[in-house]
């Protein structure tokens, strides 16, 4: 693959949001059709791309309408952006299998297939784009879609839901954009490697905190990060089963934590050594989302309720990992976005298989479903081993890394917390699998079917994947999650790469 | 200077709006106010004093004198992404007008734990 093909990554699904509205009037179906092709089209993109970096380990770079770096918007894949894009297009094509039959009780299916496609296009463009404005552009793009899809079922949970995603996400993004605004007036341009290098003759004065300060606030409201999740367990829960996935899986660590961090390590230049106060309010940032995510999440009773505060928790290990800030910290929060993107989709499609069959989600009104949906029973099983972190699965090889991280930075509480939480992890997947699924003999099983066949392989392709993962960790901690971790340490090394000098 | 310091005061008075108000609809002008002041002290950055538009008709102009442009395309672009939310979000107030028949947010409450 050569660098001419970079802007298809937000061009396919950007023309199929565009597509799917004018062909749906000739056959609804085209819908399906069309975003599943697209979806297809975007993951044969991604793993082509990652295995030509592979090949010859060299960034490709775009240059939109052909204006050099410092004048016109450019494109830009390293192995950082081949991990995001990866874990995006899984998740995302999985999603859009799944949707295919769960949409049947809903109406108005172009226009979720139309809103689903410019969140993709948005993630997409969010990953790839080098320019620090048009990254905000997309990244208001891919949150608009997802607010219209939060509410999607325009009922009383989802409206409020919706509302509220939409208040606090938005003050967030506007924090990005003063950001933004306060970034320009001191450097004079918007691509990010020369604004790295513009702002590393500037030292760390008290503007440059401030700016560092307003990016985190938003990047913070975008990620749900404890204490700015009040929206996630709202807005999650609400969305229909695939978006779920989506949002959980993907969409809050590309806006959250991918953008935060090529801002923070890339832009700024930041690193441990040199921001220490920084990395530290990280660390207490993330163990304030592990514990309130994860105690909170042992006390709900609604399936996917549960997830949504579970993911709050993860978020935070991938923010101790990065907190860490060496090398095996950030390769464990790195492949924790790639085992917690696949899990946690797969965890919130069994819960979308699930209310397709019995139309609810409440844990103490279903028992016994694996004798009637053994797929689904077990691919909930296996994801939520894997997001607990029990080999050979890929979540544990994600929080060895971090522990690993911790310890030979001697933060050895940390390494101990991380451990203690993670069996509070398995603590509240495994009361799912205990009320919903195998536990409880005494009560009638909930009378239920399998999942149609389009469904059943979307959550079985996850699974696999989750599977695939751990027990491939070497091969890819090798080829895509080191040299992804080494992206961010180089920090300012990133404008190098990109303007060649 | 006074001027960005003036967008602040607005951007503070939109957040207090937007946090204390109960009104779903005064919460969404709070947030306009939030995004006017931010796209306000956006164009702010490339104003100056006794500027000229920056386009060149003479080349001997002095070209130091030129406002620059750029905050002003990226001003806009903001305004019409403000533009979406905006009406994404009045959409929205329409259909909780429709389910609740009520504004007020703290009668809206039927997520919690």
């Amino acid at each position: 693959m050569d660098a001419r093909f970079l802007p298809l990554f937000v061009v396919v699904p950007m023309a199929s949001a565009f597509l799917i509205p004018l062909f749906s009037r000739l056959w609804p179906r085209f819908a399906d059709l069309i975003a599943n092709a697209a979806g297809a089209a975007l993951l044969g993109l991604s793993v082509n791309g990652a295995l030509c970096l592979f090949a010859n380990s060299q960034v490709l770079l775009y240059h939109m309408g052909g204006w050099a770096s410092a004048l016109g918007i450019t494109l830009e894949y390293d192995h950082l952006t081949a991990l995001v894009l990866l874990a995006v297009n899984t998740v995302g094509l999985a999603a859009l299998l799944f949707s295919v039959r769960y949409l049947d009780h809903y109406t108005g299916r172009w226009k979720f297939f139309s809103l689903f496609m410019l969140v993709l296009a948005g993630l997409n463009g969010v990953t790839i784009t080098g320019d620090i404005f048009n990254m905000f552009v997309f990244i208001e793009i891919s949150a608009v879609s997802s607010y219209a899809l939060v509410a999607f079922g325009t009922d009383f949970d989802e409206l409020e839901a919706g509302f509220k995603y939409m208040v606090i996400g938005e003050i967030g993004g506007t924090a990005i954009l003063l950001a933004i605004a306060l970034l320009y007036a001191k450097a004079s341009t918007l691509n990010m490697a020369v604004v790295s290098q513009v702002m590393a003759g500037f030292g760390h004065t008290p503007l440059f905190w401030f700016i560092v300060a307003t990016f985190l606030v938003g990047f913070a409201v975008k990620m749900a990060m404890v204490p700015f999740h009040a929206w996630l367990p709202d807005a999650h829960p609400s969305a229909p089963a695939p978006v779920s996935a989506l949002l959980s899986g993907v969409f809050i660590k590309v806006l959250g934590v991918y953008a935060m961090s090529r801002v923070m390590f890339n832009v700024f230049g930041l690193s441990r050594a040199n921001a220490a106060p920084l990395f530290n309010l990280l660390l207490a940032f993330g163990v304030l989302s592990i514990i309130a995510g994860g105690l909170l999440a042992c006390a709900q009773k609604d399936y996917k309720r549960l997830l949504a505060y579970s993911s709050i928790s993860q978020i935070g290990y991938i923010l101790i990992g990065l907190g860490i800030g060496n090398y095996w910290g950030i390769v464990g929060a790195l492949f924790h976005i790639l085992a917690h993107a696949l899990g946690k989709g797969l965890l919130f499609l069994t819960a979308g298989s699930v209310e397709h069959a019995t139309g609810t989600r409440d844990l103490d009104k279903l028992s016994g479903l694996e004798k009637n949906m053994p797929v689904t029973a077990w691919s909930y099983l296996l994801g939520s081993l894997s997001l607990a972190g029990v080999p050979p699965f890929a979540g544990f090889f994600s929080k060895l890394f971090i522990i690993i991280g911790a310890l030979s930075a001697k933060m050895y509480w940390l390494a101990v917390l991380a451990a203690l939480f993670s069996t509070v992890t398995l603590g509240y997947l495994v009361k799912v699998v205990n009320k919903a699924f195998f536990g409880r003999k005494d009560l009638e099983p909930t009378p239920a079917r399998e999942a149609p066949a389009s469904m059943a392989l979307a959550m079985l392709g996850l699974l696999v994947l989750t599977v695939a993962l751990g027990i491939g960790f070497k091969p890819v901690l090798d080829k895509l999650v080191g040299p992804a971790a080494n992206v961010l340490l180089q920090g300012l090394g990133y404008a190098q790469g990109v303007l060649g000098r | 200077m006074i001027a960005m310091f003036a967008c602040m005061v607005l951007l503070l008075v939109g957040l207090y709006a937007v946090v204390i108000k109960r009104n779903i609809i005064r919460i969404i002008i709070g947030f306009s106010l939030v995004e006017y002041a931010v796209n306000l002290f956006f164009a702010l950055v490339g104003f100056k004093h006794n500027g000229i538009p920056p386009i060149i008709t003479d080349v001997a102009q002095s070209r130091s004198n030129f406002v620059d442009p750029v905050p002003q395309a990226l001003v806009l672009t903001a305004i019409v992404i403000g533009l979406a939310t905006t009406a994404l979000m009045l959409a929205l107030a329409m259909r909780i007008y429709e389910k609740y028949r009520t504004f007020d947010v703290t009668e809206i409450r039927r997520l919690k734990g």
